[in-house]
């Protein structure tokens, strides 16, 4: 198939496109058929897919004048996308509804989000990392600020909002910096020139300092995770589940076209800088989390421990390292999405099982969705035969090749230390009283894809062979 | 192999039977526990061929599947038993039944879950004796702690979330170093293959580490002094069933992961460091049996008494090299490799009884405090019995299965050192003194007190499996040779392929 500029971006097209029609028809609704938007948005999330899918491509093609690029992990990424922002609406609906939260806005701004993500996944320029930044990072910031009666959701929003605009703007101005130097936007032109001898000067450190304190902080990673468990915990929960979920896969994007394909010959610097986030996270993220009795920031402190293994894969650099990270943020992202899912999944009118004591006693009122949590934990905190042990695997492997077999160390070291506060959960669940013993309302789509994504994360880890496959063959 | 894939069929059927008896669910809990035992005694009977088809004049690895599981790893499902693991699996599915049965009609919380877990647990356990795959090994190694795990968390006495949370972090911490190692043998030898792992040649300094590496993991299993400290924890609050397979079997995991990875992998680093695992061991010998004699918890004696026993086979382990270095050929360290090995299979089965004589008597009165008993005799004749019996095997008395392994050990390690067999057979003295008085104090003299005069004697259901076991511990103290012969050639090869150097 001759592939022309619009068919390589056909799937961010086709979005855009349906995010219009969903706005104008979302407007036309009486609020008893806002079901109708959120079938709409599951369409157009189908649709999507089947476009990626229709035009994947077998190896990079650029176009756009080069500042877009379409390659089978772009696709990869973007088609996981999807699945998980489906599974976010799903989760949410019927959270929503009984809130009085059940607005068009939710599923508009989450599409509009993703298709900052999808930008982000195929830019192949300096602007349209940053362009695809700023289409999620408003997205989210007013999805923070969703639910207007809560002055927590909108002290929360306005903090994300505040320090996530110091962010871009460091970012932004790491690249015009970098822009400055080289006089190029072009991701591969960067590299190229970067490669030069000579050409990692102050300067070029300067700019990539800047663009790491951005990346550091769309991820959340110690210490720049100042706003990561505010806004995890004052978010509402569906949100939550959002930021938890998709956009580490944004994340995800930034770091590997902005420090791999642009910046890739000052790995030697930007490595040096990652294990200082990289321990600092552990560290922190794993400790502070053991204190946390509200299960959002304790899971907002666990992604700021997870960031670390992500980054062990950067770090590593290798070919081996990047695919390593890449297994790590999709594994960790069903991980997420299952674990702040439960969390709804508890949830009623006017009620969030959003605290430890929440989950005390749900052997006895639901023994299979204790069972369901307790996989998500256990594939958490990194014990086979949970698919999370394989992710765990795969960075420790990657930078023991390189020969930091101190890192790994301390790795494991605070993976048993982040297996404390996994196992709580389970504790409560299993060993002790219920404090609520309301029985469990859940719908039953919600049901069958809850039980489906907490078996997928076993599934994957008795046979990961073709994710790591995947993982290996797309980048 | 065109027949039957026997260890497969072992790893999964407990796991599938677990499965069933989850979704039978706790409403039809007796359809739960008849599934339960029909397929613990099915894993038992299909382990027999084990032991009958077991061609002991080979030492290597029989039995054996492999087929490809994680090609990107070149990580093999790959299963085999040669004659060091080949008892403890049927150890294994020898106790899972009894475990089945000693929990029938005391379990009243979550049956369900109660026996599924030791189902499950079961499966694993032989997945981890068998294993033949670094990776497959560590999965099954650790995904052995969620059921563990439960099951003293719920099932378990007071103290029990304080102990199960202890025994998790423990072992957890112990085996995420084992991973590094295995990771970093993976990465040398382009395989996650055991075997390979054997063959792999490795300078000094890296043996050191993966020795330290694996020693943090196995010792804590074991446990050797003074990573010990979980044990006594989670043995007390552990319910019935769970102290058993505890005693039995999971603390024989790391016995057989220092002969399986240890040796074979690091042979010069375990040589070098034999005085370190000597010394360790002889202090659990001691040291542990003399905090077992001041125990009042029965339960914390036994659990005492356990790393003290398991000290003697860590010491039949390690002391082989001074053997050879002193006697100048292999027999004499044979004959402390085999007496570790016949003293683990002959715990499994002295500890599992006495835990079952706890949990009987527990079961009636419930207490283990050994002040509430005394003059059980009077009133539970049969009982008493069977437990003196366990309580001499536990001893070492000559004609059980407990002397056999002591002896072979001490025996060996007199080659080596006149003053290492002195102090190893000073257990001989305490582990008498401490059993026959917890005998003393339990079983004889008057009756104590209301509580011991109310007691019924065992039902047919609990004498089934103490007396299943007496014999088992009877016959192997008499006639040890079917055992011995089995290990004898996989025993010899491991030390050729330990005694000569890999630098």
């Amino acid at each position: 198939m001759p592939l022309n500029e619009l068919t390589i971006a056909a799937p961010e097209i086709f979005l855009t496109a349906a995010i219009c029609v969903i706005l104008l028809v979302d407007v036309f609704l009486k609020h008893e058929h806002r079901q109708v938007t959120y079938w709409l948005s599951i369409a157009a999330l189908v649709g999507a897919a089947a476009t990626s899918a229709y035009y994947q491509v077998d190896g990079p093609v650029l176009g756009f004048n080069g500042s877009f690029i379409a390659d089978p992990a772009a696709d990869v990424l973007k088609l996981f996308s999807y699945l998980i922002v489906a599974a976010v609406f799903l989760y949410s609906r019927d959270y929503l509804e009984e809130n009085g939260l059940f607005k068009g806005e939710f599923f508009l701004l989450g599409l509009f989000g993703l298709l900052g993500i999808m930008v982000m996944i195929s830019a192949h320029s300096l602007l349209t990392v940053y362009l695809g930044l700023e289409l999620l990072s408003l997205s989210q910031y007013a999805l923070v600020a969703f639910n207007r009666d809560s002055s927590v959701s909108s002290e929360s929003a306005m903090k994300y909002f505040v320090l996530g605009a110091i962010a871009s703007g460091t970012l932004l101005y790491g690249m015009s910096v970098l822009y400055g130097l080289t006089g190029t936007l072009d991701l591969a032109a960067l590299a190229e020139r970067f490669a030069a001898p000579g050409e990692a000067n102050v300067p070029a450190l300067l700019a990539l300092a800047f663009v790491m304190v951005g990346v550091a902080f769309k991820f959340g990673a110690v210490p720049f995770h100042m706003w990561l468990p505010d806004v995890y915990h004052g978010a509402p929960t569906p949100v939550t589940l959002y930021l938890g979920s998709v956009s580490k896969v944004a994340a995800f994007a930034l770091a590997w076209r902005l420090l791999v394909d642009a910046l890739g010959p000052l790995q030697d610097a930007w490595g040096d800088m990652l294990i200082v986030l990289c321990v600092l996270s552990l560290v922190i993220g794993n400790v502070v989390a053991i204190a946390q009795p509200n299960l959002k920031r304790m899971l907002a402190y666990s992604t700021i421990s997870h960031v670390g293994y992500i980054f062990m894969g950067f770090i590593a650099g290798t070919e081996e390292g990047i695919e390593a990270a890449l297994f790590y943020t999709l594994t960790y992202v069903l991980m997420a999405a299952a674990a702040f899912g439960m969390i709804i999944l508890l949830s009623r009118r006017g009620f969030d099982a959003e605290h430890l004591d929440d989950f005390k006693g749900l052997n006895a009122r639901s023994p299979w969705f204790a069972f369901v949590m307790l996989m998500i934990m256990f594939s958490l905190a990194g014990v086979p035969p949970f698919v999370g042990f394989y992710a765990k695997l795969v960075v420790l492997g990657a930078v023991l090749d390189v020969g930091l077999t101190w890192l790994a160390a301390l790795g494991v070291l605070f993976a048993v230390v982040g297996a404390f506060y996994y196992i709580r959960v389970v504790w409560y669940m299993y060993f002790a009283e219920p404090v609520d013993r309301a029985p469990l309302a859940v719908a039953g789509d919600f049901r069958w894809v809850m039980s489906l994504n907490a078996l997928a994360l076993l599934v994957l880890g008795i046979f990961p062979g073709r994710l790591l496959d995947l993982c290996a063959s797309v980048l | 192999m065109t027949e039957l894939p026997l260890l497969s069929i072992l790893v999964w059927l407990p796991i599938v039977g677990g499965i069933v008896v989850l979704a039978l669910g706790s409403g039809r809990a007796q359809a739960g526990k008849i599934v339960s035992l029909a397929v613990s005694v099915a894993a038992f009977v299909f382990s027999i061929p084990l032991y009958t088809a077991f061609d002991v004049t080979r030492g290597d690895f029989q039995f054996v599947e492999r087929v490809t599981w994680i090609e990107r790893f070149q990580a093999y499902y790959h299963l085999g038993v040669d004659g060091i693991s080949m008892p403890l699996v049927l150890l294994t599915t020898f106790l899972t039944p009894l475990v089945v049965i000693a929990g029938w009609q005391v379990i009243k919380t979550r049956p369900a879950q109660y026996f599924a877990s030791f189902l499950i647990l079961e499966g694993l356990m032989i997945g981890v004796f068998a294993a033949l795959d670094g990776l497959l090994f560590y999965i099954f190694w650790e995904a052995m702690l969620v059921p563990m795990f439960i099951i003293i968390g719920i099932w378990g006495g007071e103290r029990r979330i304080y102990a199960t949370v202890k025994f998790f972090l423990y072992t957890f911490l112990g085996s995420v170093f084992m991973l590094i190692a295995l990771i970093y043998m993976y990465l040398q030898a382009g395989t996650y293959s055991i075997e390979a792992f054997h063959r792999l040649p490795l300078g000094m300094t890296e043996q050191v580490l993966i020795f330290i590496a694996f020693l943090l993991a196995f010792a804590v299993k074991v446990p050797m002094f003074p990573v010990h400290t979980w044990l006594p924890d989670a043995h007390v609050e552990a319910p019935t069933g769970g102290s058993v397979i505890l005693a039995a079997i999971l603390l024989k995991m790391g016995g057989y992961g220092f002969v399986r990875f240890s040796l074979p992998i690091a042979p010069d680093a375990s040589q070098s460091l034999a005085w370190l695992m000597i010394a360790l061991s002889l202090i659990a010998v001691i040291y542990i049996a003399l905090v077992a004699l001041v125990q009042r918890d029965m339960k914390k004696l036994i659990a005492y008494s356990s790393i003290a026993h398991m000290g003697f086979v860590t010491l039949g382990f390690f002391v082989i090299f001074r053997v050879v270095a002193a006697s100048q050929s292999t027999d004499g360290a044979l004959l402390a490799l085999q007496g570790g090995m016949v003293q683990m299979i002959s715990h499994g089965l002295i500890s599992g009884a006495l835990f079952l004589c706890v949990g009987v008597l527990y079961d009636r009165l419930h207490s283990r405090e050994i002040a509430a008993y005394g003059g059980v005799v009077n009133t539970m004749p049969r009982f008493a019995a069977l437990a003196v019996l366990f309580a001499l095997a536990n001893a070492g008395l000559p004609g059980t299965s407990g002397f056999v392994g002591e002896f072979l050990v001490i025996l060996g390690t007199f080659q080596a050192d006149f003053w290492l067999a002195f102090l190893a057979a000073t257990t001989l003295v305490i582990g008498a003194a401490y059993s026959l008085w917890l005998v003393k104090r339990v079983i004889f003299g008057q009756v104590a007190n209301d509580g011991v005069a109310s007691l019924t004697d065992v039902s047919s259901r609990e004498l089934f499996m103490l007396a299943v076991l007496a014999a088992a511990v009877l016959l192997l103290g008499v006639w040890p040779a079917p055992l011995t012969e089995v290990m004898e050639q996989s025993l010899a090869q491991l030390l050729t392929h330990v005694t000569q150097s890999k630098l």
